[in-house]
């Protein structure tokens, strides 16, 4: 080896590079980057702070919390609240509500953007399409607030929209928001109008990225535009399909908060009281921390359990799953 | 004689697409026509809107609506904060993202598997809102600004797309040259890596802003105090409950006029909330699509 003269740190790199020697020792390492390591504390603090102290917090589920002694000082419960939540008796209304809400959402949801995706994909490159998409994907950009105004205006039997399209055609009005046995599909039609075109986004990318010689030879081989959709753009953007469906599943009991809340009334309460909702309130405006801490626990226990067993079962069939 | 070589395209394919046409347009008219009714609405004068007779155009245009939404101090109150929050809390996501997306994007930097499962574990269990709220709470920032700034800072999946980025684009061996040279880890990232980053620190920035323009659970659980109050809170109150002040009302004599005055604000205060979003959207749309794409490569 040829010698030069250089620094100690001048060497080490150089050395790194020629033998492919990483310095040995993780304090080596750290003292080596360590500015990366000043760099990356304060976002780690963070994720401390407001991630993994609320992870201890649920210890509060357990126990019966009271002012004076705070979280760590107050005395254990057990199972209480726990047992208070499954013997409640709106216990399985709203795990029913939730998930005819999330699972309507996921059978709706989760086919459009694709649907919408293939369909803008068969089209040429033009003003249409991208009027298409530009426009699709507008909605996306509304405050749920927003959103939910909209609903409720455009339902109301005064002056909805709906109503005066239903009247017109000699229909009687109908107050839409205050039926319960419509909150499931106003919530779900409304998500599937502002989302469709940004979830379209992903699945639009992946089939540009298509190998253009798979429908050449297709087309040769005389495949109708059907087919190549089916044996072509299916394949191809089902790795996304299911990446996508296992977040999904993970969030199957984690219904939109805000929207439902929003669109709550007295009315259609009785489909439209879902765990997060009922968490908020329990706890938060009613101050009552250690039994909603519970409902909640449970709430986030369950999502895990989806998420593996949908991790799981795309692996095995699959052979892809996102962990 | 000339042979065309060009397959001819089945009868079949062409209902398709002919299909595939009227699909997009019917989806197109869903979609534009509650966007164009909610602005048309705002320009029609109260008794239009109540009595159901707009359909496309504005009826009986006035600006009506707009004077009394904007001689609403709340309305202006709300706005500020709003932009103070999106603005701040931006430039804090976006510094705290970058700072934790670099150095995990460096293969050779001691600790990145046990960082990704940390983050990797937030992303699937959480301890749920009440234990979550009761921290934000003991650090003392319940009924302050810093609520709304710092509690949901980091985004990990805006994270994981900056760090997909830095590793595609920063090739390490520039980083190892500049090494070479005696440059630090922080002037590398200050003086090479962040003007190569601009593309993704916009994607975060947009990211980062839409969504602290549009929210309002934080607000509602950590604020009581209606000074701090962003936007979509004093939408919530007229909008969703209904809540109007008198002082919007001089006009409206009657019972009628002030029930239609109380629909037309509704409708000019949606658009006069969505419009700094809407006017940029246009511009920014692409950078979006970009996020979406780099976030879809990996995980």
């Amino acid at each position: 080896m040829a010698h030069y003269s250089q620094t100690a740190a001048q060497t080490n790199a150089l050395d790194r590079l020629v033998t492919n020697k990483v310095p040995r020792g993780a304090f080596k390492k750290i003292r080596r980057h360590w500015q990366l390591y000043i760099l990356i504390s304060a976002p780690l603090l963070y994720f401390i702070l407001f991630k993994y102290v609320p992870m201890l917090g649920v210890q509060i589920a357990f126990k019966d919390l009271n002012a004076m002694d705070g979280i760590w000082g107050s005395p254990w419960a057990g199972f209480k609240h726990f047992q208070t939540f499954f013997e409640h008796p709106n216990f399985w209304n709203l795990i029913r509500n939730t998930l005819v809400i999330s699972l309507y959402s996921l059978i709706v949801g989760f086919p459009a953007p694709i649907i919408l995706a293939i369909a803008l994909n068969e089209l040429k490159n033009g003003v249409f399409k991208r009027a298409v998409q530009l426009i699709t994907y507008a909605p996306y950009f509304i405050s749920t607030v927003v959103m939910a105004s909209m609903i409720i205006l455009f339902l109301s039997p005064r002056i909805g929209l709906i109503d005066h399209i239903r009247t017109a055609f000699g229909f009687e009005s109908i107050n839409f928001i205050a039926k319960p046995s419509m909150f499931s599909s106003i919530f779900v039609l409304s998500d599937v109008w502002q989302f469709m075109g940004y979830g379209a986004i992903i699945y639009i990318a992946a089939l540009a990225g298509v190998n253009t010689q798979l429908y050449e030879a297709a087309k040769i081989d005389g495949a109708s535009r059907l087919q190549k959709i089916i044996h072509i753009d299916l394949p191809s953007i089902l790795p996304i399909m299911v990446l996508l469906l296992v977040l999904n599943m993970g969030q199957l009991l984690n219904v939109g908060f805000e929207k439902v809340y929003l669109l709550q009334n007295p009315l259609n309460v009785g489909t439209s009281e879902i765990i997060s909702t009922y968490v908020y309130k329990i706890g938060l405006v009613q101050a009552n921390y250690s039994f909603s801490a519970a409902v909640g626990l449970f709430n986030s226990f369950i999502n895990l359990l989806l998420v593996l067993v949908a991790n799981f079962t795309a692996r095995r069939v699959t052979g892809s799953g996102l962990f | 004689m000339e042979v065309s070589y060009k397959i001819k395209e089945p009868f079949t394919d062409k209902i398709l697409l002919v299909f595939i046409y009227i699909f997009l347009a019917a989806v197109l008219i869903v979609i534009l026509y509650p966007l164009i009714y909610i602005v048309s609405s705002s320009f029609s004068s109260p008794l239009a809107v109540m009595s159901g007779r707009v359909w496309l155009w504005p009826v009986e245009p006035t600006i009506k609506g707009y004077t009394a939404v904007l001689s609403n101090p709340r309305i202006w109150t709300g706005y500020g904060n709003s932009l103070f929050y999106t603005a701040a809390g931006s430039f804090i996501s976006v510094s705290l993202t970058i700072a934790i997306a670099y150095p995990l994007s460096k293969k050779t930097f001691y600790g990145r598997g046990p960082i990704m499962y940390l983050l990797i574990i937030t992303m699937i269990f959480s301890g749920g809102l009440i234990p979550f709220y009761m921290t934000v709470k003991q650090l003392g920032l319940v009924d302050t600004r810093w609520a709304l700034l710092l509690p949901q800072a980091i985004a990990v999946w805006q994270l994981f797309i900056a760090k997909t980025f830095f590793q595609e684009t920063i090739p390490s061996e520039l980083n190892e040259a500049a090494e070479i040279d005696g440059c630090s880890d922080i002037r590398f990232l200050l003086s090479m890596v962040l003007p190569l980053s601009k593309p993704i620190i916009a994607v975060l920035v947009l990211m980062y802003a839409v969504a602290s323009w549009n929210a309002y659970f934080d607000a509602l659980i950590f604020l009581r105090d209606s000074a701090l109050y962003p936007l979509q809170i004093i939408l919530r109150d007229i909008l969703i409950q209904n809540t109007v002040d008198q002082t919007m009302m001089v006009d409206a004599r009657t019972m009628e006029a002030r029930q239609g005055m109380k629909d037309l604000l509704k409708f000019s205060l949606i658009v006069v909330s969505s419009l700094p979003v809407l006017i940029i959207y246009p511009f920014v749309q692409k950078y979006f699509v970009k996020g979406v794409m780099i976030g879809s490569l990996k995980g």
